[in-house]
C-alpha cells in the first residue's frame, strides 16, 4: 500500500455565508495520480487554492509526510514541496521573458541567490529541465512567441523546478492537442514512477481514462465518492458527481435539408489542399480535428475576420464574401467563438448588454436604446437556456462559467440565423451545462445550418448529425454520426498515421 | 432528490449574502453624493455667503471649462483609452481663436468654426495613431500634448496674442476679440436675478446632458462601453471598433476645443500662460466620476458631479480664507479618496466568489 504524501481530514472553507468547503476528506498517495472530478462550482479551484496557500482553510487538518501543513502563502507551499499549475495559462508564465528566465523564474526569485545573474548556468539548467519534460524549444525565445501548448508545458516545467513531492495540475490540457497531451501524459508517467503524489484536475473524459490511479468525486463542497478498485468505474464516479446517472445520449439524426452554405475549394493557406463542403439546413454538423487542424481558421473565414487564400463561398446559392463581422452578421452567419473570456464575456456588464450587443440595432429606434423591449428579449433567453440567476440586470461576472456559456449562446440564439457557427462551446463547462446547452443547440437547429467546431470527441458525437474531420487544413473525413466507425473517425484525426504532431503544429 | 435539497440551500445563501452587501452597496452607491452634500451642508454653516445664488453660480463658472474637457475625456475613458491631449488643444483653441480675430482680422464664426475644426482634427489625428499605428493611447496623446504646447507658440515667437502686439514680421496687429466672441464669455443670462447665468455654465449644462443621453441611451454609447469592457468581444460581435475609437477622440478634441473658446472668451486675449490646470483638473473630475452612485467606471453624471465637487471644495475653502496655494493639495486629496472608494469598495463587490 502507498504512502500517504498529504492527507486532507474535515476542511472547511466558506466566503460569508456560502459555504465552499463543507468537510473535505482525502488523501494523495506517493506514486499515484489522483484525479479530482466535480462540476463548476463544486469547490475544486477553491480546495486547490487552500493547498496551495492562497486561501487558508476555516478549519480541518492537512498534513504532508505526518507532519502538519499548514501553508500560509504559495511561496510557502512551494518550499514545503507543494507544487500547484493553475488552470490559466498566463498566471504560470511571464510571456516578455524567455523561456529559460521563466523556469528559472522561482530560483531568481529566492532571496541569497545572486545579484547578477548567471546567464550561462540558468540557460544550462534550463535546457536540462526543458529536455526532461520532452519540452523542445529554444529556451531563449520569449515565451509569448510560443504556441498556447508549449507555454502550458513551460508552465508545467516550471513547477517542477521545485523537484516537489505533490504535484497539482488544475486542467492542465484545457488548451493542448492530443498529441501534445501525450507528451504531458508521458512525462507525468515518469513522475509517477519516480514517487510524486499528483493530484489530477480535470473534465476529460480521456485524461481521466489514461491517467487516474484514482478518482475523488465532489459535489457541492463534498467528497461524494472515492473510486480506486481497478478498473475504475468511471460512470459511477461522473454519476456521484452529477448527482445523477448519465444516460447515453439518444441521438436523433436528422435528414438534411437544401444547401445552405457551400464551400468551393476554399483553401485555408495557400500550400493546403482545397476544402469542398456543403452545410445542409437543419443538420447540426461537428468539426473535428486536432488543435491547428485548421477549425478556428476555418471558423474566422467563415465569419469574415480574415479572407481565405483561395476558393469561394456560397450563401443560399449567391456569392458570400463577408468583409468584416458585421458583414457576416448582416447575411445571417453568426459566431459564437471560443474562449469566452477572451472574446466573449463583456466584463461589468449585465446580462442583456451581453446578449443584445451584435443586436442593439433592432432593439433602438432613431440609435436610442428601447430598454423594456432588449429586457424582454434576455428574460427570454433565461428561461430559454435555464441560465441560473436573480435577474436580466445581473453582472456577467457573478455567474458560474457554465451559465456564462449559456448568455454566451443565448446572445447568437437570441436571432434567427442562416449559419450558426459555435467554436468550442463546450469549453471549461461541466458535463450538466454541456448537455443543456448541446441539447438547446440542437432543439434550435430547425431552419438554419448549424457548425460546431470541437475537437473532444465525447462533444462531438453528443451533438452532430454529421461529423467533418479536419486534418492539417483540409477535409479529412466526413461521416453521418450513425453507426459510426469511431476507430477510423480517430485515425482521420490523427492525420491517417502521417507525422501528427507536426499536422498539429501546423497552424 | 439531492438537488432537491441543494438548491434552496443555495438560495438562502444568496440571500443572506444580498442582505449582507446592501450596506456595502449603500456606502459605495451614495457615499459620494452624500459628501458632496455634507460639504454643501458644512460651508453654508460655517462660510458666510456661501448659500446664495452668485456663489453657486461662481462654483459653476470656475467649473465649467474644467467639466466640459472632463466630458470629453469621459469618452476616451469609456473605450478604455485616454487623451493627455485635451489640455493643450483648449490653449491651442485659445491661441487659434486669438489669431484668426486679432492677427487675420476675422469674425467671432470664423473663430469658433477655426477651433472646433482643429479640435475634431487633432482628435482624428489622436485616433489614427492609436487605432492604425497601434501607439498607445497615452504615449500617442502625451506626444500630441507636447506637440501642441510648442505649435501654438511658433506663429507668434512665443508672445500672448493682443490688439496692438507687434507681429514677428515687425508689423502691428490691429484685429480685435468680437463682440460676439467675448460675449460667449462674459454675458450672463437671467434667471430669476438679472445677469446671473454666465454662458459657459449653459453650455456644459446642454453637454452634459447631451453626453450623458448619447451614452446611456443610445446604441453608439453602449458599444463604445463594450468596446471599452473587451474590445475583441465587441470586435467580434460586429462592433466598428476603429471607428468609435476615432470618434471618441474626436469628440474629446472637440469639447477641448470648446473649452478653449470660453476660455478664450473670458480672458478677451490670447494669454500664453493660461490653461496650466486644465488637463489634470479635468482628468481629476472624470475619475472622481467613477465614485459617484457606485459606477466603477467612466459616466458623464459622474464627471459632472466630479467637476462640482471639486468647485465646491475649493469654493468653500476660499471662503473660509484657506490660502490660494493649498488648492492644488485639495483637489490631489479629493482625487485619492475617490479612487480608493472606487476601487477598493467596488473591487469588493464583484471579487470574493471563487
Amino acid at each position: 500500500m502507498p504512502l500517504a504524501a498529504l492527507k486532507i481530514s474535515g476542511l472547511t472553507k466558506a466566503f460569508g455565508a456560502n459555504r465552499v468547503l463543507r468537510g473535505i476528506n482525502l488523501e494523495l498517495r506517493k506514486g499515484e495520480v489522483t484525479v479530482l472530478m466535480g462540476a463548476n462550482g463544486a469547490g475544486k479551484s477553491t480546495l486547490v487554492k487552500v493547498i496551495c496557500g492562497i486561501h487558508a482553510a476555516d478549519s480541518g487538518e492537512i498534513s504532508l509526510n505526518g507532519q502538519p501543513y499548514r501553508a500560509q502563502t504559495p511561496s510557502e507551499a512551494i518550499h514545503a514541496g507543494v507544487v500547484t499549475v493553475h488552470q490559466n495559462i498566463n498566471d504560470g508564465v511571464i510571456p516578455d521573458l524567455d523561456v529559460a528566465s521563466n523556469l528559472m523564474l522561482d530560483k531568481l526569485a529566492e532571496p541569497g541567490s545572486g545579484f547578477f545573474l548567471k546567464r550561462r548556468e540558468i540557460r544550462a539548467k534550463a535546457r536540462e529541465i526543458a529536455r526532461s519534460i520532452g519540452l523542445n524549444v529554444d529556451v531563449t525565445r520569449p515565451v509569448g512567441d510560443l504556441q498556447l501548448a508549449d507555454r502550458q508545458l513551460v508552465a508545467i516545467a516550471r513547477a517542477m523546478t521545485h523537484e516537489p513531492e505533490v504535484l497539482v495540475l488544475d486542467e492542465p490540457t484545457s488548451s493542448l492537442s492530443a498529441t501534445e497531451a501525450e507528451r504531458l501524459f508521458g512525462f507525468l508517467d515518469r513522475l509517477r514512477e519516480a514517487g510524486v503524489a499528483i493530484l489530477y484536475i480535470s473534465h476529460r473524459t480521456s485524461d481521466i481514462r489514461r491517467m487516474a490511479d484514482r478518482i475523488y468525486a465532489m459535489r457541492d463542497g463534498e467528497i461524494v465518492g472515492c473510486f480506486d478498485e481497478k478498473p475504475l468505474d468511471y460512470a459511477a464516479a461522473v454519476n456521484a458527481m452529477l448527482g445523477h446517472g448519465i444516460t447515453d445520449i439518444n441521438l436523433d439524426v436528422q435528414t438534411p435539408g437544401a444547401p445552405v452554405l457551400e464551400l468551393e475549394n476554399l483553401r485555408i493557406t495557400p500550400q493546403t489542399d482545397p476544402i469542398n463542403l456543403r452545410v445542409h439546413r437543419d443538420e447540426v454538423l461537428a468539426i473535428t480535428g486536432l488543435v491547428g487542424a485548421g477549425k478556428s481558421a476555418l471558423s474566422a473565414i467563415l465569419f469574415g475576420q480574415t479572407r481565405a487564400a483561395s476558393g469561394q463561398m456560397r450563401l443560399d446559392g449567391a456569392r458570400y464574401r463577408p468583409r468584416s463581422p458585421r458583414d457576416a452578421i448582416n447575411a445571417g452567419v453568426f459566431l459564437c467563438p471560443k474562449d469566452r473570456g477572451s472574446n466573449g464575456v463583456l466584463r461589468d456588464h449585465s446580462l442583456t448588454r451581453n446578449i443584445t450587443v451584435p443586436f442593439l440595432a433592432h432593439y433602438s429606434t432613431m440609435t436610442f436604446v428601447r430598454r423594456k423591449a432588449e429586457a424582454a428579449a434576455t428574460r427570454d433567453i433565461i428561461d430559454r437556456l435555464n441560465i441560473v440567476c436573480q435577474s436580466e440586470q445581473d453582472d456577467i461576472g457573478t455567474l458560474s462559467g457554465g451559465n456564462q456559456q449559456k448568455v454566451m449562446v443565448g446572445r447568437w440564439l437570441s436571432e434567427p440565423s442562416k449559419v450558426l457557427i459555435l467554436d468550442e462551446p463546450f469549453q471549461g463547462v461541466d458535463i450538466k451545462a454541456r448537455r443543456d446547452i448541446g441539447a438547446k443547440i440542437r432543439e434550435t437547429a430547425k431552419g438554419r445550418a448549424t457548425i460546431v467546431m470541437a475537437s473532444e470527441m465525447d462533444e462531438v458525437l453528443e451533438i452532430a448529425d454529421r461529423i467533418v474531420v479536419l486534418s492539417d487544413h483540409a477535409v479529412a473525413g466526413d461521416h453521418r454520426n450513425k453507426d459510426l466507425d469511431l476507430k477510423a473517425v480517430l485515425a482521420e484525426v490523427a492525420g491517417h498515421g502521417r507525422d501528427a504532431g507536426s499536422a498539429g503544429r501546423a497552424a | 432528490m439531492t438537488d432537491q435539497q441543494t438548491i434552496p440551500a443555495a438560495q438562502n445563501q444568496q440571500t443572506s449574502m444580498a442582505s449582507k452587501r446592501t450596506g456595502v452597496d449603500l456606502a459605495v452607491r451614495y457615499g459620494f453624493l452624500t459628501l458632496l452634500f455634507g460639504l454643501i451642508a458644512y460651508f453654508s454653516i460655517f462660510a458666510d455667503g456661501f448659500l446664495s445664488p452668485y456663489s453657486a453660480v461662481f462654483i459653476f463658472q470656475s467649473v465649467a471649462i474644467t467639466g466640459i474637457l472632463a466630458l470629453g475625456v469621459t469618452f476616451t475613458l469609456v473605450v478604455d483609452g485616454f487623451d493627455l491631449s485635451i489640455g493643450s488643444t483648449a490653449t491651442s483653441a485659445l491661441m487659434l481663436s486669438a489669431y484668426v480675430m486679432v492677427v487675420l482680422e476675422m469674425g467671432a464664426v470664423a473663430a469658433v468654426v477655426a477651433c472646433l475644426v482643429m479640435g475634431a482634427l487633432i482628435g482624428l489625428i489622436n485616433g489614427l495613431l492609436i487605432v492604425k499605428t497601434k501607439v498607445p493611447d497615452l504615449l500617442a496623446t502625451l506626444g500630441m500634448m507636447f506637440l501642441l504646447i510648442g505649435l501654438q507658440r511658433i506663429p507668434t515667437e512665443g508672445r500672448s496674442i493682443s490688439t496692438g502686439m507687434t507681429m514677428p514680421g515687425g508689423e502691428t496687429a490691429n484685429g480685435k476679440f468680437a463682440p460676439e466672441f467675448l460675449w460667449l464669455g462674459r454675458h450672463r443670462f437671467d434667471f430669476f436675478i438679472d445677469n446671473l447665468i454666465p454662458v459657459s455654465v449653459v453650455i456644459l449644462v446642454i453637454v452634459a446632458v447631451l453626453v450623458w443621453v448619447f451614452l446611456e441611451r443610445t446604441r453608439h454609447g453602449r458599444l463604445m462601453y463594450a468596446i471599452g469592457s473587451n474590445e475583441r468581444a465587441a470586435s467580434l460581435a460586429g462592433t466598428n471598433v476603429n471607428r468609435y475609437k476615432i470618434i471618441a477622440y474626436m469628440i474629446s478634441g472637440v469639447l477641448a476645443s470648446v473649452g478653449g473658446i470660453l476660455l478664450s472668451a473670458r480672458l478677451g486675449r490670447g494669454d500664453i500662460a493660461s490653461g496650466n490646470n486644465l488637463l489634470l483638473d479635468s482628468v481629476a473630475a472624470a475619475l472622481i466620476g467613477f465614485a459617484v452612485l457606485g459606477a466603477a467606471k467612466p459616466n458623464a453624471f459622474g464627471t459632472a458631479i466630479g467637476a462640482l465637487f471639486v468647485g465646491v471644495l475649493l469654493q468653500g475653502l476660499t471662503m473660509m480664507n484657506a490660502p490660494y496655494y493649498t488648492q492644488d493639495f485639495v483637489k490631489g486629496a479629493v482625487l485619492v479618496v475617490a479612487l480608493v472608494f472606487t476601487f477598493v469598495l467596488t473591487g469588493r463587490r464583484g471579487g470574493s466568489h471563487h
